[in-house]
């Protein structure tokens, strides 16, 4: 296992005016759970085939513990950065039986057949493959060839283990089971696992760390608490778990980790780090519906998630989202109190620029 | 790109070394038609502005190039009837018992033209032993009608009608049903759909069609030179012949010339032919999965009998005719129980050396060209689907070339090449080597085809994955890759081999004695009045070819898309 360093590494595809990475630095821990969660397009698969070696970088480096794999004048092919791989289709190779996908990184390492029969069967076991080791791929279920694929990938001890969407491919009930199956895996055999995912749940619910990425760049690499609770832009915040993000502007100066913001035409106390802030991130869990008085808003629309209601509501120009244990009807006024939401400041959106301004003027 | 050139990169540096062999592969298929086209504006021997001048003002090229142009026309016509009404009928209605029907009426296509002349000469006129057995025949001494200009469109059209038939199948598979119900609701029925719906959207498929048929029926040696030579009635490919057989190398500068008219007209319709399926593009969007299916109804029996009477006629006749020549003991003999030997099939296939060395030699170029472009084909298929470059692009573009050229160009072509070979004093002219060369020039595509099908259609991650699993290129290609394309490959050597064991118009021009293949065999029995021998060596290539395509047709089913020509 290794650890996994970035830095300053860019993609630029032929033809392409944007870069399809653009200068990523970022450093992956020893036996760390990385989820790569954006958008489609967004250079998570792309980050994620220059780490295995199938691309070169254009610019920039990137180190698997101390060896520098890629950067200027030295690239080393995936053949040798002893990586594995469980990718979306599985790639199993439908000429040979479960048993030879698993024992082929084995083979072209020459290893002796008494010791890659030990090693097959400890990898087939670990994943619950014992009894269908003589079964073609074509014989199997989606997520059977799942289990092929990330046996055939730890049977080789990789230093590090790549995941692109390995879920995406699978239905509701057994992406729940493979999310443990995976956890599991992380657990066991500590390897430091990269894994793309388009699906914020499964990355909320599997990783260590989450990289969320937008247009070539990671927006924010943290905690799935800490996204959750403290996005860094507006990007993150609206990408990450529900809720409403508004503009708002200090009202006051910063104190122990408090901050008056003017938002929606009330003063309210948000949890900021710095004064200089653009927006709130208010989470359905941020917000109290009272009968009297706060802030009055009226319900634009109601559904029911089971167990409680989802409201949209609108605030005179900004929608928020509430949770309530009673349904409402669409017109509806009701009253709200917003306790802690998080304010931050957004590096490039147009709306932080016109608050600047409208402050100017 | 920052960090190039890489040190330790040897995945890509094993790619750089695949590439290598783009040399070899443009220079064996694409050198000699390079060669030709040169000799064209004046390389080599020379040829000057007055030899094209007194080349083209000869009474013999005119004639030639209009006969040529006339049973090339005439026999495309032929070819676009019968092929249409087969594809429409086929491929539109409810006939029954289309893969045996299909696979007949390939069969004439996969033949080769000289043992399908010698099968119809022997179904008619006055020696034929069929007719003579039924007692039909004409007066001895009358002419055989098929040694004419007629005989010659006939023979091309039928020969050629399978890829009219090809072609148009695939262009009315596209054909989504919901236009011609569309059609109904519009209150149209019957012909009126056919005519305002179906005729119109098939008609680039057609003409395509029509335009390779015209271009393969202007390159047909065998057929003319059975049939035209004792005629008199000479094409350009059989005055081609007759004047390097007759003069030697000395008039290759000519001939040259005249390989260059048939292949810039062959070249034409070719273009002809891929512009007009370019334009088929009338946007027939949602391909649905339903093709159209007509019901014929009450006609259905008398349609399927008029489709096997028609196979009858230009399949099973003609090769029992000839099935019959090659039981006699000599020509002229009447086949009864008392008359029938084997003896012309123990003797060509057995004692002749001449047609022992025939069959050795065929089957040996055969296999070999099949092997060596299996080799080949595969790590070509994998650099032009993996590795893209403005070379491989390139390549898979212009290989089409040598295969669509007319058999004889290709010969001259690779004569002019061979004949001194660069640096040396050696020669592969009357060497069974120049006729290797030219196999494999001319299949390539055969070959290659078929294998980036399957190349093209394998998942990427499956080698991205055994990569991960540390294996090298050459390994990648030798346990993923190989194994996975082997079946198209197979496939692709069948088709070669017998391409290769059905050739007649390249190894024509470019044997010499002890080099004979099959086909210049069995022409060359023909000329010189041993018709029951080569009805003989004819009947049993016909046996192995069926048996070939049988064991193709058997492997279809694991095949992918695309690979069987007969199958789409």
């Amino acid at each position: 296992m290794a650890e996994l360093i970035y830095s300053g590494l860019t993609k630029r595809f032929d033809g392409t005016a944007a870069p399809a990475l653009d200068g990523i630095d970022a450093r992956v821990a020893e036996g760390e759970f990385v989820a790569l969660l954006g958008p489609s397009g967004c250079g998570k698969t792309t980050l994620l085939r220059l780490t295995a070696g199938f691309e070169e970088p254009t610019a920039g480096t990137l180190h698997m513990g101390a060896d520098m794999v890629a950067g200027p004048g030295r690239f080393v092919p995936p053949e040798d950065r002893g990586i594995g791989i469980v990718f979306q289709s599985y790639a199993l190779w439908p000429h040979m039986s479960v048993a030879g996908n698993v024992s082929y990184p084995l083979q072209v390492r020459g290893l002796k057949p008494a010791e890659r029969r030990a090693r097959v069967a400890e990898a087939l076991a670990l994943t619950g493959l014992t009894e269908l080791a003589g079964r073609a791929p074509s014989q199997l279920s989606g997520g059977q060839r799942q289990r092929v694929a990330l046996a055939r990938c730890l049977v080789a001890e990789p230093r590090a283990v790549l995941l692109d969407e390995p879920l995406a491919n699978l239905d509701l009930a057994l992406r729940g089971s493979m999310q443990e199956a995976f956890a599991a895996f992380h657990q066991r055999t500590g390897a430091t696992m990269l894994y793309v995912t388009h699906d914020q749940g499964e990355a909320l619910a599997l990783a260590d760390r989450i990289a969320v990425m937008e247009s070539g760049r990671i927006r924010q690499f943290a905690a799935p608490e800490v996204l959750y609770s403290e996005p860094a832009d507006c990007f993150v915040a609206g990408f990450v778990g529900d809720g409403a993000v508004v503009s708002a502007q200090a009202a006051g100066p910063l104190a122990g980790g408090d901050l008056p913001v003017l938002a929606m035409g009330h003063t309210l106390t948000a949890r900021a780090r710095t004064g200089a802030i653009s927006h709130l991130s208010i989470r359905p869990e941020d917000i109290t519906l009272v009968s009297e008085g706060g802030l009055r808003a009226g319900v634009i629309g109601c559904t029911y998630l089971g167990g409680r209601f989802r409201l949209r509501l609108d605030t005179g120009g900004e929608d928020l989202v509430a949770m309530s244990p009673r349904r409402a009807a669409p017109g509806d006024h009701v009253g709200l109190r917003i306790t802690a939401p998080w304010a931050f400041r957004d590096p490039d959106s147009p709306a932080a620029a016109a608050v600047r301004e409208a402050a100017h003027a | 790109m920052i960090g190039s050139p890489a040190t330790g990169n040897s995945s890509r540096s094993e790619g750089r070394l695949l590439s290598l062999l783009l040399v070899p592969v443009a220079l064996i298929a694409l050198g000699p038609v390079v060669r030709l086209l040169l000799e064209g504006v004046g390389l080599g021997s020379g040829l000057t502005g007055d030899h094209l001048a007194t080349v083209l003002t000869r009474d013999s090229t005119r004639t030639a190039l209009w006969h040529s142009l006339v049973t090339a026309a005439g026999g495309t016509v032929l070819s676009v009837v019968i092929g249409a009404a087969f594809a429409f009928l086929v491929a539109l209605t409810d006939v029954r018992g289309r893969a045996a029907l299909v696979f007949c009426l390939m069969v004439p296509m996969m033949i080769p033209p000289q043992i399908t002349a010698l099968a119809w000469m022997q179904m008619m006129g006055p020696s034929s032993v069929l007719l003579r057995m039924l007692g039909i025949a004409p007066p001895l001494g009358s002419p055989q009608p098929l040694h004419s200009p007629g005989g010659i469109i006939l023979l091309l059209g039928i020969q050629h009608a399978s890829i009219v038939f090809l072609t148009l199948r695939a262009g009315l598979r596209q054909i989504p049903a919901d236009l011609v119900e569309a059609a109904r609701m519009s209150g149209a029925r019957g012909r009126k759909v056919w005519a305002q719906i179906v005729l119109p959207l098939s008609l680039p498929a057609l003409g395509a069609g029509a335009a390779m048929a015209f271009v393969t029926a202007l390159g047909n040696f065998g057929i003319p030179a059975m049939l035209g030579i004792p005629a008199r009635y000479s094409t350009v490919p059989t005055l081609i012949y007759q004047r390097l057989v007759g003069l030697g190398p000395s008039v290759l500068p000519e001939v040259a010339v005249l390989a260059l008219i048939v292949g810039v007209v062959a070249i034409a319709g070719v273009l002809l032919g891929r512009g007009v399926l370019a334009r088929r593009s009338y946007g027939l969007v949602g391909l649905s999965g339903q093709p159209l299916s007509i019901a014929l109804g009450r006609a259905r029996l008398p349609v399927e009998i008029a489709l096997w009477a028609f196979i009858a006629a230009i399949l099973v006749l003609p090769l029992t005719a000839l099935l019959f020549t090659s039981l006699i003991p000599a020509y002229g003999v009447p086949l009864t129980l008392d008359t029938l030997t084997f003896g012309a099939w123990t003797e060509a296939l057995f004692v002749q050396p001449v047609t022992r060395r025939a069959y050795v030699n065929s089957l040996m170029l055969a296999t070999v060209a099949a092997a060596v472009l299996m080799a080949v084909a595969l790590p070509l298929a994998w650099l032009i689907a993996r590795r893209p470059s403005r070379w491989t692009r390139s390549v898979d573009a212009l290989v089409d070339l040598p295969y669509a050229l007319p058999g004889v160009v290709l010969s001259i072509a690779c004569i002019l090449a061979f004949i001194d070979l660069p640096f040396t004093d050696l020669t592969l002219y009357g060497t069974i080597w120049i006729i290797l060369a030219a196999y494999l020039a001319r299949f390539l595509v055969v070959m290659l085809r078929p294998v980036q099908a399957s190349v093209s259609q394998l998942d990427p991650a499956m080698e991205e994955a055994a990569a991960a699993a540390g294996a090298r290129l050459g390994r990648r290609l030798r346990t993923i890759v190989l194994p996975l394309a082997a079946p198209a490959a197979a496939a692709g050597a069948i088709l070669v081999f017998l391409t290769a064991v059905n050739e007649l118009t390249v190894s024509a021009l470019l044997w010499s004695s002890g080099t004979e293949t099959l086909g210049v065999v069995i022409y060359n029995l023909e000329d010189s009045g041993e018709t029951v021998m080569a009805s003989a060596v004819a009947m049993s290539i016909v046996v192995l070819i069926v048996c070939l395509m049988g064991c193709v047709q058997l492997a279809a089913r694991r095949l992918p898309k695309g690979v069987v020509p007969w199958q789409s």
